[in-house]
């Protein structure tokens, strides 16, 4: 409690404010000269939509965006912790590394898309493709999410805590999607299996620092049943 | 002694039993032997083998009585060439028009791709990554290194865009158009698979749309964010395969490129369907023409630059490229030629050893070699072996592949100087005349002797 009274104190916070100031100065800011300057949270305001906010930070510092933000918020992201007070446009998160991305309201499309590692957490839905090509990183969905989630998803974990669209984890490799509510149809080469102890563990553990207070044993476990991973002309596969 | 006349002579009547088809000759009927006893298209390496109107179908007119050329050895002539004046703050400068292509770390062995690293770094050019990450010693062998952002983003990562020299988005690929990269399992080994973060020894298909966005207006919003991300430092390049070259040119400019990068069909790859390197795309003339026209229709010639690729072969491809209105070829293909592909031996220790059998248990011989895909490559450059990558070694290969590019470029300032031009980028249009009707048309130059211009 005592670091995040800190954080917020104003000598080390800087405000941006987006209604007469630009994404540009903003972006410039936290990878130029954030290291150097003792700030350690920053504040977005009048977001209004724009893209590319705290795009390609490389720190750990808290974000706060005061609204709703455009394509690809926290793009690219390693160390920052960023929160935003809205809703946001594609791409939120993409090619995550590290670091956690919290949306409170809701996100649109390929949300988390390619994300190496971190956690990005959804508090409302999330539309289409989210968690398209995921790489390792850990995305928790509060609400439902879209048609052809977690396509081609190769590594790390997709918790939704309601329901999800057509076609979940189609040419799924290995990353494991875990589903509360009800799937309207798996993908191709995705299953449904079993929860073993590790994913209730798992699931478990997200939920919490999702801050989600669902129970991990109502949720269902699919992951890939690794027949495309090869070519097989027998097999009728679709090329 | 005269022979009786004999309307059905003995030899007629053996052609005629032996008369080809046309439309089924023996390559279709081979084809569909192969599909039946397959069930599974062809995948294969290099580009399409068919013949296509190309810079072959063009001559220059050079220096005579009308303008004069230029010394060949003493008057100078220079090659020096800067990519992504739009936006970027640091646009690429090279000494040379001619550039490496994007080809990936794990079609290619690590060790070729620092030897494409070095040799471009003598030659004061630039390399490209591929669709599998930048690996280390890529980025130490390159001075000047772009950093392709592809549909399957493996490997893709911010501390690598940030110690790229350029970024070029993927849209599509000469060969492959409209198509994503495939790897098949005997190249995925714990190298690859651990970059692209995928399971040991799969069959890599990998998308062939962007994940984040579609369609040409979010295409305005990712090139922002990564220029956002690179604080608009580095030029960003888009990279597109020909099909309709004249819309996705304006559409690339439109989006924010600093330099458009446009692969005609005789690109090269390491593994794709026959059918698509066969079918799919137009050839490199008729690209480039609609790309130059793009530009010119938009006033943007000279501020957006164009690279062409896709079959770029000889200094008189990049002679004709430049002339008809690029800025910088890459080259792909004829660097792995230069390396050693399709060769009859490989070079180790200073001296020649015979590839001949390696070839033969491929069921094919130096010359006709495609079989990148495979893994296996004889000389030991499409390969993720680890006994075959030893083949190769990065100081020969860089320094052929520094010769060849010092001949092209050589040939090209030759070319450059008949005509009169003291830097190579003032060669033009009016340089240059068309051999066939079909050249002429889709370059749209007058075939050679006469004024015409055919649909002009
Ligand atoms: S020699 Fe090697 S690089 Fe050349 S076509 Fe054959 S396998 Fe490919």
């Amino acid at each position: 409690m005592e670091s995040v009274m800190l954080d917020r104190s104003p000598a080390t916070t800087r405000t941006f404010d987006l209604e007469g100031g630009s994404t540009r100065e903003l972006n410039q800011f936290l990878h130029t000269d954030l290291a150097a300057s003792g700030v350690r949270r920053v504040e977005v305001l009048n977001p209004k939509g724009a893209h590319s906010i705290a795009v390609g930070v490389n720190h750990p510092v808290e974000i706060d965006v005061q609204g709703h933000g455009g394509y690809y918020l926290g793009g690219m992201n390693k160390h920052a912790s960023i929160t935003v007070h809205g809703n946001v446009g594609w791409g939120v998160a993409e090619n995550m590394m590290s670091g956690m991305v919290r949306v409170k309201g809701f996100a649109s499309e390929s949300a988390g898309a390619t994300g190496h590692g971190g956690l990005l957490v959804i508090e409302g839905n999330a539309s289409l493709r989210c968690g398209i090509s995921m790489k390792g990183i850990d995305i928790v969905v509060g609400g439902g999410v879209g048609n052809y989630s977690a396509f081609m998803a190769q590594a790390g974990r997709l918790v939704v805590c309601g329901d999800a669209g057509d076609a979940l984890g189609d040419s799924l490799y290995e990353a494991v999607l875990y589903v509360r509510g009800r799937i309207k149809s798996l993908g191709a080469d995705a299953r449904e299996e079993p929860m073993g102890a590790a994913d209730i563990a798992g699931v478990g553990d997200l939920l919490r620092r999702a801050g989600l207070a669902y129970d991990p044993a109502e949720f269902k476990r699919v992951a890939s049943a690794r027949q495309l991973y090869h070519w097989n002309a027998d097999a009728n596969q679709e090329y | 002694m005269n022979k009786p006349f004999d309307p059905v002579s003995a030899s007629a009547a053996h052609r005629i039993q032996r008369e080809e088809s046309a439309g089924y000759d023996r390559r279709v009927i081979d084809y569909i032997h192969h599909a039946a006893a397959s069930g599974l298209y062809e995948i294969r390496g290099l580009g399409a083998k068919r013949h296509l109107p190309s810079f072959d179908d063009l001559v220059f007119l050079a220096g005579s009585a009308s303008r004069y050329p230029l010394e060949g050895y003493r008057e100078r002539c220079t090659t020096k060439t800067v990519l992504g004046t739009r936006f970027a703050k640091k646009p690429v400068e090279l000494d040379i028009p001619i550039t490496f292509a994007g080809m990936s770390f794990g079609s290619l062995s690590a060790r070729v791709k620092q030897a494409l690293g070095r040799a471009a770094t003598a030659l004061g050019t630039s390399t490209t990554t591929g669709d599998g990450g930048m690996t280390q010693e890529e980025r130490e062998s390159s001075k000047t290194l772009v950093y392709q952002c592809l549909p399957s983003r493996y490997g893709f990562n911010p501390d690598d865009v940030r110690r790229a020299d350029a970024i070029e988005l993927v849209i599509g690929q000469g060969a492959k158009p409209g198509g994503g990269g495939m790897l098949l399992g005997q190249k995925v080994n714990p190298r690859v698979a651990k970059m692209r973060t995928l399971p040991e020894g799969i069959d890599q298909r990998s998308a062939c749309r962007h994940p984040d966005w579609t369609g040409p207006d979010d295409l305005v919003i990712k090139l922002n964010e990564l220029r956002e991300i690179t604080d608009w430092q580095i030029p960003i390049y888009v990279k597109i395969g020909a099909t309709r070259v004249y819309h996705d040119v304006k559409l690339a400019v439109h989006a924010g490129a600093d330099v458009v990068v446009v692969d005609g069909m005789q690109g090269g790859t390491a593994a794709t369907q026959t059918v698509f390197i066969e079918n799919v795309g137009i050839p490199t003339l008729a690209a480039l023409r609609q790309a130059v026209e793009a530009l010119e229709e938009m006033d943007m010639r000279g501020k957006v630059q164009l690279v062409i690729s896709g079959g770029i072969r000889t200094g008189a491809d990049v002679a004709k490229a430049l002339a008809m209105g690029a800025d910088a070829v890459s080259v792909g293909q004829g660097a792995l030629i230069a390396m050693g592909c399709n060769h009859d031996s490989w070079f180790g220790d200073g001296v020649a050893h015979s590839a001949e059998s390696d070839y033969a248990v491929l069921g094919t011989a130096p010359g006709f070699c495609h079989h990148c895909h495979t893994g296996r490559c004889p000389v030991g450059i499409t390969t993720q072996d680890a006994l075959l990558e030893q083949r190769l070694e990065p100081a020969v290969a860089a320094k052929r592949l520094k010769n060849y590019f010092k001949t092209m470029n050589m040939e090209l300032t030759t070319i450059a100087r008949a005509c009169g031009k003291s830097n190579v980028h003032n060669l033009e249009r009016e340089d240059l005349v068309a051999l066939t009707i079909e050249a002429a048309a889709m370059a749209n130059l007058p075939l050679a002797g006469t004024n015409w211009i055919p649909g002009a």
